[in-house]
């Protein structure tokens, strides 16, 4: 029914986006392949993004993952600066924000997510979201002004994150997270305690169980509020609670939105058209579960697997164990699978005293996921065990 | 094939020893080892995967 695509465009240069034009090149499609993308940069890294361009390490040009002659090297015809507004499957053409049409033939949607905001700080400055290297520089160049003390507001990954950073440039640092333990609603609260626990180690102020009322000051961010009344002083705010899928120019096109855009497992949206990366929402089915997942690995995976899905019908399903890493201070977390916080919770391997330890996730006799501090080895073993479907038991027993 | 490292890069993420664990590992102090430098052409698929999803783009392929 379907063909191959004449061309491919595709929506989005971020890394699913790049990852999706390299992988064509590479499975050897020979079309045309243009990738538009929002930002002005060539498409770039955002790990390095809350450590280390934040810490001041790196320069902002050594997390490019790309250059403008690579990319033409590749035959790979690049727009930036171009927002996606509009999506016209009968006619297959793109509308973009400078009103100029796109046709396309095949097409991917990569377009990602952005910050959750906090309401009322529009226009206040020193209150910072952290996704995009134009946000990285913004919030490095505050904490290179020597800041009293930095209020991050959420204590996700990202949150952990800048607060470590921040505490490595020798920063005083306030954590307000509303949930009783950080990461209670992912990791579970005894190994969200463990990061607690971390953070208060390395100096942190740690404010849990309470959220942020407003955040208060004349033009410039002056103080945080807190649901409970309390004030701190703040001259630079970081707010990390969490991401909105960019589906909205994608609105009335007869896509379907589901807090993403609703693919098949094999990342099919529609005819010639499929998604990847933070956008996407697909059954995994090795977990028999619909998801969207918002990690690095995932992005570049499933960026390559929409692109071969678009160049062949009988590319299967998209089905990969979930992982991701997160460096704090000298702490690799890293952790693989789909977990729930009410999760059976068991140290393999290693000591949580010491941090250094292997924790596995069970669930209805099987193994969900696990959990590393310090222990990628384990990591990598116990997540080959979960893609093979391996049980709890079975799981436990094992020797890495 | 000769595989390369750069050290500075790496991060001992273990991607690469999940795809080719009789080529790299990674052990309890943290740091990567190569376990075999110089694998066959049998192995160039999975050392070439290992190269694509290395999340810090730390592993390259010399001697072509």
């Amino acid at each position: 029914m379907t063909s191959t695509p004449r061309a491919v465009t595709i929506v989005g240069a971020s890394l699913a986006g790049l990852n999706a034009a390299e992988a064509l090149r590479r499975d050897g499609f020979e079309g045309p392949v243009t990738l538009i993308g929002a930002e002005d940069h060539p498409p770039y890294d955002r790990p390095p993004l809350s450590k280390q361009v934040l810490a001041g390490d790196w320069e902002p040009e050594r997390a490019a993952l790309t250059d403008v002659e690579e990319l033409e090297d590749d035959d790979i015809e690049a727009r930036f600066g171009l927002r996606a507004t509009g999506l016209d499957l009968d006619a297959r053409e793109l509308a973009l924000h400078t009103g100029e049409t796109v046709s396309f033939d095949g097409l991917v949607i990569a377009t990602g997510a952005r910050c959750r905001t906090m309401p009322g700080t529009d226009g206040l400055s020193g209150v910072h979201v952290l996704r995009s290297l134009d946000d990285c520089l913004a919030l490095r160049a505050d904490l290179e002004a020597a800041p009293q003390r930095v209020v991050v507001v959420g204590a996700g990954f990202i949150g952990a994150e800048v607060a470590a950073t921040a505490r490595g440039r020798g920063l005083e640092v306030t954590v307000v997270e509303a949930l009783p333990t950080p990461l209670g609603r992912v990791l579970g609260d005894e190994m969200g305690s463990v990061c607690a626990e971390v953070h208060r180690d390395h100096g942190v102020d740690l404010r849990t169980g309470v959220g942020v009322d407003r955040i208060e000051g004349d033009h410039r961010v002056e103080r945080v509020v807190l649901s409970d009344g309390a004030t701190v002083d703040a001259d630079v705010v970081v707010v990390g609670i969490g991401v909105i899928p960019n589906t909205e120019w994608l609105e009335g096109s007869g896509v379907q939105l589901d807090d993403g855009v609703v693919c098949d497992a094999s990342c099919l949206v529609a005819e010639r058209v499929t998604a990847a990366g933070d956008v996407a929402r697909w059954p995994n089915q090795l977990f028999g579960e619909t998801m969207r997942v918002e990690h690095w690995d995932n992005a570049a995976a499933q960026g390559a697997h929409a692109a071969r899905r678009l160049l062949d019908e009988g590319t299967g399903p998209f089905a990969p164990v979930p992982w991701f890493w997160s460096d704090q201070y000298d702490r690799k977390i890293q952790l693989a699978g789909r977990v729930r916080p009410d999760d059976d919770v068991r140290v393999v391997n290693g000591s949580v005293d010491e941090r250094r330890f292997a924790a596995i996730y069970g669930r209805a006799g099987r193994i969900t996921g696990v959990l590393g501090f310090n222990r990628p080895r384990h990591v990598m073993r116990y997540r080959a065990l979960i893609e093979q479907g391996a049980s709890f038991a079975e799981a436990l027993a094992a020797d890495f | 094939m000769r595989i390369v490292v750069d050290f500075d890069l790496c991060e001992s993420n273990a991607v690469c020893m999940q795809i080719a664990p009789d080529i790299f590992e990674v052990r309890d102090d943290d740091f990567l080892y190569i376990l075999n430098e110089t694998p066959g052409e049998a192995d160039r698929s999975r050392v070439e995967e290992c190269v694509q999803r290395c999340p810090k783009q730390a592993i390259s392929i010399a001697g072509d």
